[in-house]
């Protein structure tokens, strides 16, 4: 092997994000910003409704991102991206992405009505999702994105989650939009692709990304890549695309699907379950995931 | 060029002279043909606007206000239960300081179920922090929503522009169309101080802790303590041009008057015909529309009511467990001045029920038959 072989860098490098924001230890979500705005570059306006990120971006006067933020009411990252991009449009601006930037509450549950009604119209923005599966912000409550088994401050041990996630990306699919894509934070290379990809797609685009909470799920800090990862390899959260409403890939086949409880025993709101619990949850993964599989002609 | 045409469109007109830029709405009865005809002038390019065909009000507004931070100039219109599912969104659009020009239909809350008209709807708005103006006349509206962009974007604070359900939305008057060209002298292109560009990036309407929060309402308030100055201005302007003073209220023969009965809407229209017909006996009647209602035009109705002993306020609306909205607001502006009328308050035309000539007539006799009133409110043509 040669000395002089260098690490290629994989990653833009340009970073649109700064220290000194305001997240957690080991957040998710943070990681999912800096790596789309990685992909999209300057000329980019965010609109993000209330959910970790309204508090993470740092209070006024400051900001942690180098790109202008409209901070808009809970229920409309979609209308308001709707607005801004007409309002670009009108004042003769084509060339600046327009990016809805929602927590999981704020997109499967308050503002899925406004989603749904920018998908149909299918106005030309993208709309990330960062799923932390509950409502983190404001202190760790369930839901329609929380997981079947999972304890939070409204589902406690006694009577924790009995509901399966939501399937948001079969309701995007649905709307017949341009674009859709599962991605992670464990992969950077795979989530930078697809916002490049959906950069320079018209229309609505959704991308639903996977971003560990430690401070929610009872895990650790330093586990967060490592959970995004086994999320994916344990074939919980596949990454996967629909393009054009009917091209379906999947980008990541994992041909040894490790154990969900792998998965599940780094974080402490699946602590109470029990062994017939835990095979009820990897029956429904499996299941899942063939369905996957085979929507994507596999 | 003279045209005779519904309240309604005289709002689509207003816009469509101002060059509104962006329009999102949403149908509800009676406001619908608002933006059908603004849907049909994009579409023919008679309006070189993008229409947003929302899911809802709420998005309505939303949409409206992502267009306005991104420096466009916006319209919408709604009514009602469309008006109260925006409400909070008109406090973002107020505390967000974007100056969207909407229009109201007054339109009776359900339940029950009712399309017709009183002001209970733009009355629970009051404290949203929008500029409210009532209209009585098609001529009026068309005319006011130029005014409204002019007020609104000098000082960044939106206006909702408001007219009765049927009684105004549904009528055809003759109104004057003003000429596109002498509307684009009067009211320039809307150019926001900031705006969404990652030219000049900023992070909008974050978190605000109780270090800065205040001073922004602080700021709202001083700014609102300025708009019945700017209307007078902006309405002697529009009068130089257009020939049609705009002002906070309107003082049909109130100088010199015995009795005033206080109005606003289309029943300011119908008071002064009672006026007229009150004369005739023999009272000294005078009529004080009020136009704009927020802010309260307290200058003109203390220097108009405090020269008068008795003062009549119609309101088309409740607060329930107090008065009627008009008839609070005018006590207050009146509390503490040297010179104070007996004010009385009567509650009429609740859900569209009709406004008329005699209806006046029974306000004005009661009014003058006591020396003060007798009961919190004085009900007309309620079945009790």
């Amino acid at each position: 092997m040669s000395k002089e072989r260098k690490m290629t860098i994989t990653l833009p490098r340009e970073e649109l994000m700064s220290s000194g924001h305001l997240a957690c230890q080991g957040c998710g979500a943070t990681l999912a910003m800096r790596y789309a705005l990685k992909a999209l570059g300057q000329k980019t306006i965010l609109c993000i409704p209330a959910c970790c990120w309204s508090v993470i971006d740092g209070p006024f006067p400051h900001s942690s991102l180098d790109v202008p933020i409209y901070h808009c009411a809970f229920e409309t990252a979609a209308s308001s991206a709707s607005g801004v991009r007409a309002g670009l449009d009108m004042v003769g601006d084509k060339e600046t992405t327009v990016m809805a930037w929602a927590g999981d509450g704020g997109t499967f549950d308050i503002g899925i009505q406004a989603l749904s009604g920018a998908a149909e119209r299918n106005e030309d923005f993208i709309y990330a999702c960062y799923d932390n599966e509950a409502y983190m912000n404001t202190g760790i409550q369930r839901s329609s994105a929380t997981p079947l088994g999972a304890w939070t401050t409204t589902t406690p041990v006694k009577h924790y989650k009995k509901e399966r996630k939501k399937d948001i990306i079969g309701i995007m699919a649905a709307h017949d939009i341009p674009y859709i894509a599962t991605a992670s934070i464990a992969y950077p290379e795979d989530m930078i692709k697809k916002f490049k990809k959906a950069k320079d797609i018209h229309g609505t685009r959704f991308i639903h990304i996977y971003a560990p909470c430690p401070t929610g799920w009872k895990s650790r800090p330093d586990d967060t890549v490592k959970l995004a990862r086994l999320a994916v390899q344990t074939g919980y959260f596949p990454l996967y695309e629909i393009e054009e409403g009917e091209k379906r890939t999947l980008n990541l086949r994992i041909k040894e699907r490790k154990p969900i409880t792998d998965y599940l025993k780094l974080q402490g709101r699946f602590r109470h379950l029990k062994q017939d619990e835990i095979d009820l949850i990897q029956a429904e993964v499996d299941n899942n995931y063939q369905k996957i599989l085979k929507k994507c002609g596999l | 060029m003279r045209k005779v045409i519904m309240g309604n469109h005289s709002l689509s007109y207003g816009a469509m002279l101002s060059r509104a830029q962006v329009i999102a709405a949403y149908p509800i009865t009676p406001q619908t043909q608002v933006v059908e005809l603004l849907s049909e002038m994009c579409a023919d390019g008679t309006l070189e606007a993008k229409f947003i065909k929302v899911e809802s009000e709420h998005s309505a507004m939303a949409a409206c206000l992502g267009a306005s931070m991104a420096g466009a100039r916006t319209f919408t219109a709604t009514s009602a239960q469309g008006l109260a599912l925006m409400h909070e969104m008109l406090h973002w659009a107020a505390g967000g300081r974007m100056p969207v020009v909407m229009g109201d239909i007054n339109r009776s809350m359900a339940p029950g179920w009712s399309i017709w008209t009183d002001q209970n709807d733009s009355l629970s708005q009051r404290d949203t922090g929008w500029i409210q103006f009532y209209c009585s006349s098609n001529q009026e509206v068309v005319d006011t929503v130029i005014q409204a962009y002019k007020v609104s974007e000098k000082l960044m604070i939106p206006s909702m522009v408001i007219l009765d359900a049927f009684a105004l939305s549904h009528t055809y008057e003759v109104v004057d169309i003003p000429e596109q060209a002498k509307v684009d002298a009067y009211l320039p292109p809307f150019n926001p101080p900031y705006r969404l560009t990652p030219d000049d990036p900023h992070a909008f309407g974050g978190l605000t802790s109780s270090d800065h929060y205040m001073e922004l309402r602080y700021r709202l308030q001083k700014d609102m303590e300025k708009v019945p100055a700017l209307i007078e201005e902006t309405g002697r302007e529009y009068e130089q041009m257009f020939g049609r003073y705009l002002g906070q209220v309107e003082n049909y023969l109130c100088d010199g008057a015995e009795l005033v009965l206080v109005t606003s809407g289309t029943a300011g229209y119908t008071a002064r015909v009672a006026v007229d017909e009150l004369r005739a006996r023999g009272i000294k009647a005078g009529n004080l529309r009020i136009k704009l209602f927020r802010p309260f035009p307290f200058e003109p109705v203390r220097s108009i009511l405090s020269k008068v002993p008795k003062v009549a306020v119609l309101d088309r609306n409740i607060s329930y467990g107090h008065h009627g909205i008009f008839y609070q607001e005018v006590k207050s502006a009146m509390y503490g001045q040297p010179s104070q009328p007996a004010i009385f308050g009567f509650i009429a035309g609740l859900g569209g029920r009709d406004i008329t000539r005699e209806s006046f007539k029974e306000i004005a006799d009661y009014t003058l038959k006591h020396d003060r009133p007798e009961e919190e409110i004085v009900w007309i043509g309620v079945k009790k």
